[in-house]
């Protein structure tokens, strides 16, 4: 791929207090690639998610998105560049309807193609158009997800990021979760990923990146990791 | 409670607002000539209730300071009056301005703080400016001031007649009152909503967390102005105790009992508190406890307050 990244990060080293967590983290991720970030508990991945969006800033390292510098930005200003997250945890306003979370922070951050409108996100997420009146809180675990997504897509974003969304959801709901982030895919969306069902990562992503301890340890393609299952059981716990 | 049809549930505004502005033609003939005078203060006290609830039950903004914003109003009119204005219109304009602008001065340190600390400067706030009208000895400082001479309203009127200041507090009430209501749900009334329950996921969604809430909180305390205005001339007097701490509590109070974050909360909170008061007082000098023990019976019927024992069973409105 020759055209420029649309996220690039260059040296990036973070920590909480005296403690750092990210030691010199180097990567890139293309405009329409789907990408992982993998690794066992406590190796930093939501430390490089909060880093990205601006929640905890970075203590050295370059943040590029789409042609800015973003490491010293609020997080405010980087999700109006285009980058979009899912929380863990869903995080769906308990005071605001499924259709209030729709149309309330829909934007157009640069999203290729379609905008995701409401009536879009019904489409895509069918359980949700029936829940519509429904405040956030009154959701099954499954239909919130669903709502967090959607209401990231709806701002049109030019990355969107997933932070475990798959976790504590029903074998149906997540597969239900996959195929929404296949349809993204092949809708041409910049995707980040975090989750531990590697197996289907693999089939879902691009490229991964593994992360050991704060290190980006390994990065490949979907090929490569799928071939060499001792990276899984070294670096994966699987 | 069963939730009323479509139809009556649309209409039933309308009706509130025609028989309000029938009630003055009809109260002679009923002997409630009081009451006109009793709903007008009624109807400002609910403008101020309502820019309460809107920082408040949408923006989780615990103020205990709104009534410092009002007496900013009302005293903005004695110092205009006492220059010599005579247009209702320029001097309660200039009121929602100056309120709007101490509310941005105030807003702005105060919204650095979050919880218990913000209510704690908001009241301190208040209290200075309490304080500061107490030594305003120009103004009458603890005693008060007396607005002798009428404020036009133009076309012949003016705001010593009774009714006409009573409809024309009727009609800024019932503007206020839709405009609350579409602002809440617009993406600003959505916007605040979603910082009430969280902060952190607004800003990730791209909204900038302190300017919303420092608009809201200037759009609030520049109403609480505009009541504090129509108050001066609805009394015809204005002293510091308008801006005592104990003022913004039962704002707050008023609130809570109508629905907080619900559109008819401040409204009925305020009629609900100040007709109870009135009933009361009727019967009993010591209606303060009669009033306190209805007042414990509401939190525990309706915590959510009085509005939701209306609402349907999904959500509030």
């Amino acid at each position: 791929m020759n055209s420029a990244p649309l996220l690039s990060c260059r040296g990036l080293e973070a920590g909480y207090g005296a403690s750092q967590v990210l030691f010199g983290l180097d990567f890139d991720i293309q405009a329409g690639e789907v990408v992982t970030l993998l690794g066992r508990n406590g190796m930093g991945k939501s430390r490089v998610l909060k880093t990205l969006i601006g929640r905890l800033p970075p203590r050295r390292g370059e943040i590029q998105f789409g042609g800015h510098a973003i490491h010293r930005a609020r997080a405010d200003a980087i999700a109006r560049l285009g980058m979009a997250i899912v929380p863990e945890g869903r995080q769906c306003f308990p005071n605001l309807t499924v259709h209030e979370h729709l149309i309330a922070f829909a934007d157009n951050r640069g999203g290729l193609g379609k905008p995701w409108t409401s009536r879009r996100l019904y489409a895509l997420f069918p359980s949700l158009a029936a829940r519509a009146a429904h405040s956030g809180n009154q959701l099954s675990g499954g239909e919130q997800q669903m709502l967090a997504i959607a209401r990231a897509l709806s701002t049109n974003p030019r990355l969107l990021i997933l932070d475990e969304a798959t976790e504590g959801l029903a074998p149906v709901i997540r597969e239900e979760i996959w195929r929404c982030l296949d349809r993204l895919k092949a809708a041409g969306q910049t995707v980040l990923v975090v989750d531990k069902y590697v197996e289907r990562l693999v089939k879902l992503a691009d490229r991964h990146f593994i992360l050991e301890r704060g290190r980006l340890v390994w990065s490949g393609t979907s090929a490569e990791l799928d071939s060499d299952r001792g990276l899984w059981s070294r670096y994966l716990g699987v | 409670m069963k939730r009323a049809p479509g139809w009556l549930a649309r209409s039933l505004p309308w009706l509130l607002l025609l028989s309000l502005a029938l009630f003055p033609l009809l109260a002679p003939s009923l002997d409630l000539d009081y009451y006109v005078g009793f709903i007008r203060h009624l109807l400002i006290v609910m403008m101020a209730a309502t820019s309460l609830n809107f920082i408040l039950g949408y923006g989780g903004m615990v103020a205990l300071g709104h009534s410092g914003f009002v007496g900013v109003g009302a005293y903005t009119v004695v110092a205009l009056v006492d220059g010599g204005v005579t247009s209702a219109w320029g001097a309660w304009l200039a009121a929602v301005a100056v309120a709007g602008a101490f509310a941005a001065v105030i807003g702005a340190v105060s919204l650095r703080t979050r919880g218990v600390y913000f209510l704690m400067i908001t009241l301190a706030f208040s209290q200075m400016l309490h304080h500061l009208a107490v030594s305003l000895s120009a103004y009458g400082g603890d005693d008060g001031y007396s607005l002798h001479a009428p404020l036009l309203l133009g076309v012949g009127l003016d705001d010593a007649h009774p009714h006409v200041l009573y409809w024309v507090v009727l009609a800024l009430a019932a503007l206020l009152f839709t405009f609350s209501c579409r602002l809440a749900v617009s993406r600003f009334g959505y916007a605040l909503r979603g910082i009430r329950d969280n902060e952190t996921r607004m800003a990730a969604l791209g909204y900038p967390i302190y300017r919303i809430k420092l608009a809201a909180f200037i759009g609030a305390g520049a109403v609480a102005g505009l009541a504090g205005a129509l108050l001066a001339s609805h009394n015809k007097f204005v002293s510091p105790s308008v801006m005592h701490w104990t003022e913004s509590a039962t704002l707050l109070v008023m609130v809570v009992i109508g629905g907080l974050g619900r559109r008819w909360g401040g409204p009925a909170g305020v009629a609900l508190w100040l007709t109870l008061a009135e009933v009361l007082k009727l019967y009993t000098e010591y209606w303060r406890w009669p009033m306190g023990l209805l007042l414990v019976l509401i939190v525990f019927l309706a915590p959510k307050g009085v509005v939701s024992l209306f609402e349907g069973p999904r959500r509030a409105g």
